[in-house]
């Protein structure tokens, strides 16, 4: 569908502009990328009075033109570019009716670039409350623009804003808010000359920030960067004179046209709030309360629906099985494609659970506060205080949590917490872990309260956190900063979460996973397959033939046949050629190549682990008959000594290996989806596989 | 007197900035001269600070509020 208008919101964070873009465009959103840059691009369309179609574009959230971060970089660049076909026809500026005067300062930068532009005057319901008396048609005269009062929330003025876009002008009719020539004549004059720029504020705009521009020629930056020293032109001298002007015009208008009591009634109720929430004592009580509960409900309430889910995919074997013919067909799309696909789509509870919290807790504020209060423990080791959700969030999945670092603006800060995130003990280490203790540790109690098996599994989980920790403190100080860190952040006032929006949260966020994370989770899945189901030569024909024989048949049933093919199969697929091949490596860890195949075949996902061992060791029943792999493990012994392959010290060596190894497919999908480049991802994998490697060779060293 | 002197509670008005880049992101924020700032907090472990001004709240660290020089 073409558009036959292209509307852009901007406003201040905290305005409400998410919701009102939820609110125009309903479901009719897609997520794609501003060219060239590492940030979504939030894009809709919503119908006009008059039948026509608009395209909106959710521009990020951002108090000034002068951007502090990369996503605020794009607000300009998308507002000034002239060939990108994102540039709008028309801008909607938010404004936080009971926080207008700090609101206003993009809606002049804005005004005065000569786009058309409307002023959506959000929560009027707030400033009502509060006694802010905003006398809206003087403000609409004095700013030359329509002016819609609303209330999003409460879907007030959504049909007149619709109507005042159906009506907008073409032209931009609205005065200059201040002389913005007086910071720079000349150099505004040569160039808007020289560049054929017709608004000299887009001129000045230009030489701020002509290094960031990607439609600027090299030679127009160049220029610019020329004309700037020949005019002395100092770029936050002139910032700083800007935004006093901007200032200046903002304070006289809202003298003319706004009445604030003293203190707003919200505002107290918010700091009465704050003096609990964030208290010296209670406030971390609740915070961890909070935290505890987010933690709970993710295994709780997660539980049932993936469970359906692996039920349905169950189903879904079952009926393909039955369509396709048995063979390699059968096999890749089944054992390949559709398991791999089950891996994925299993964890869309964990991520819409963890998502729907995460938006309550910014929704409501409470986010900032949590930042407020751990700020300067997280700083110390190098994190930030917005890196505490995701990295709780990790005892549940990396995935989720690692899309949840997006809330975190300073670059270094979200790299550090992406990149230690995974180390924290995910869910799907539990299968592994609960395996090998059961193997090694014996289940007997200590002081007679604690069971020695379950203290052994949460020192494993407190280790996660500590490794965490001290890799962040590390990475401190090999990142280098490409932007100053600020910890400049408003607190926005309590309010109530926007259950809408949870609901979009949970429902974006599963769904750039399953596309994302999927493509690449799909493709490895096939890759192990085929390295599982094939091997060199005719090897694999051979074992058939070998337990063909009618010998086999009288001594064996069908079943114990089957399994020992399989297995056999197994040690001479390429998998289990690179079982062989790797076995030198790991050998100092403790590990025999059958170990050496659930490796590899982990780094698909780590509790394949289980499933690995289940075949190799050619276990009856599926992954969940954990009993019976753990007897066959147990009973596993090293064919040259005689001793058993799992002892304390292989499996804490292994243990020790799957808490650092980065064997998660999603999770190197994600990271590369975050950061839209493979060099962290591979930094990730590279840094973690050393270090597993490193720790599990210390601790079979030290045990054996 | 500069702002991270300031105890909970107690106001000031801004007279000028010892950074310049960090004024002009406190500028842009609503802290201007001539502001008045209110602290209404501090985080529970000391640093970072909440302050009050132009209507809204605003919470930095104690660095950066050293950089706020009062009248």
């Amino acid at each position: 569908m073409k558009a036959d208008i292209r509307v852009a919101l901007a406003g201040n964070p905290n305005t409400g502009k998410s919701s009102l873009f939820n609110v125009l465009t309903g479901l009719n959103q897609k997520i794609g990328n501003f060219p060239g840059v590492t940030v979504d691009k939030k894009t809709g369309t919503m119908q006009l009075p008059d039948g026509r179609h608009a395209e909106v574009v959710d521009l990020p959230g951002t108090y000034s033109l002068y951007p502090k971060s990369k996503d605020e970089s794009i607000v300009f660049s998308v507002l000034a570019d002239k060939i990108d076909t994102a540039r709008p026809d028309l801008v909607v500026v938010i404004l936080d009716a009971t926080n207008l005067k700090r609101n206003l300062l993009l809606y002049t930068q804005i005004a005065d670039l000569k786009i058309p532009v409307i002023v959506a005057l959000n929560m009027m319901d707030m400033a009502r409350a509060s006694a802010i008396q905003i006398d809206v048609e003087q403000f609409s005269k004095k700013l030359g623009v329509p002016v819609v009062p609303m209330a999003v929330r409460k879907g007030e003025g959504i049909a007149e804003l619709k109507q005042a876009i159906a009506y907008a002008n073409k032209i931009a009719l609205q005065p200059d808010s201040i002389d913005v020539n007086v910071f720079a004549p000349e150099l505004i004059g040569q160039i808007s000359d020289e560049l054929q720029v017709d608004n000299p504020y887009l001129a000045l705009q230009l030489a701020h920030q002509h290094e960031h521009l990607r439609y600027l020629t090299n030679e127009q930056s160049d220029r610019i960067e020329t004309l700037e020293q020949e005019h002395s032109f100092h770029s936050q001298k002139a910032q700083a004179a800007e935004t006093v002007a901007r200032y200046n015009f903002i304070n006289d208008l809202l003298y003319d046209t706004v009445k604030t009591p003293e203190a707003a009634q919200h505002e107290t109720f918010s700091n009465k709030i704050d003096h609990i929430l964030t208290h010296k004592l209670w406030g971390f009580v609740i915070f961890m309360a909070i935290l505890l509960f987010i933690f709970q409900s993710i295994f709780a309430w997660s539980s049932y629906p993936m469970d359906l889910i692996e039920t349905l995919f169950v189903l879904a074997e079952d009926a393909m099985r039955n369509i396709i013919p048995e063979g390699p067909l059968a096999s890749l799309l089944i054992d390949g494609v559709l398991a791999g696909l089950s891996g994925v789509l299993v964890f869309i509870p964990q991520i819409a659970i963890l998502f729907a919290f995460i938006s309550i807790l910014e929704d409501t504020g409470y986010m900032s506060r949590v930042t407020f209060m751990m700020d300067k423990l997280m700083r110390k080791v190098g994190l930030n205080g917005k890196s505490v959700v995701p990295l709780i969030g990790g005892f549940a999945c990396a995935v989720p949590s690692i899309m949840g670092t997006r809330t975190i603006e300073n670059w270094k800060d979200r790299m550090i917490t992406i990149m230690v995130t995974p180390l924290v003990a995910c869910s799907a280490r539990l299968p592994v872990y609960t395996l090998l203790i059961a193997l090694v540790v014996p289940d007997r109690s200590v002081w007679g309260i604690f069971n020695m098996q379950g203290l052994v599994l949460t020192a494993i989980y407190v280790f996660s956190l500590v490794s965490a920790i001290i890799v962040a403190f590390v990475l401190k100080f090999i990142l280098k900063v490409r932007e100053r860190g600020y910890f400049i952040m408003e607190l926005p006032v309590y309010r109530m979460p926007r259950w809408k929006n949870v609901a979009f949260a949970m429902y974006d966020r599963s769904k750039a996973f399953v596309i994302q994370a999927g493509k690449v989770i799909i493709a490895v899945s096939i890759v192990l397959w085929v390295l599982a189901s094939y091997g060199p030569g005719d090897r694999f024909e051979q074992i058939e033939q070998k337990y063909s024989s009618a010998e086999y048949k009288k001594t064996n049933t069908q079943e114990d046949i089957d399994r020992i093919i399989a297995s056999e199969k197994l040690e001479n697929s390429y998998a289990g050629m690179l079982g062989h091949t790797i076995e030198p490596v790991i050998k100092p860890l403790g590990y025999d190549w059958k170990i050496g195949i659930a490796i590899i075949t982990s780094f698909a996902a780590r509790e394949v682990f289980v499933g690995t061992m289940a075949t190799i060791y050619s276990v009856e029943g599926d992954t969940d008959n954990i009993q019976s792999v753990q007897e066959k493990m147990a009973s596993a012994r090293n064919p040259q000594t005689g001793l058993p392959v799992f002892n304390l010290a292989s499996a804490f060596s292994l243990m020790m290996f799957y808490a650092f190894a980065m064997q998660c497919a999603s999770t190197v999908a994600t990271v590369y989806r975050e950061t839209k480049s493979w060099k962290w991802p591979a930094i990730q994998f590279a840094y973690m596989t050393v270090l597993a490697y490193g720790v599990a060779f210390i601790t079979y060293q030290l045990l054996k | 007197m500069d702002l991270s002197q300031l105890e909970v509670g107690q106001t000031g008005v801004v007279k000028e900035f010892t950074d310049l880049e960090m004024s002009v992101k406190l500028m842009e924020m609503g802290c201007l001269p001539g502001e008045t700032i209110k602290v209404t907090r501090v985080a529970p472990l000391g640093d970072p600070i909440a302050i009050t001004v132009s209507g809204y709240q605003l919470s930095l660290r104690k660095l950066e509020a050293s950089t706020i020089i009062l009248q």
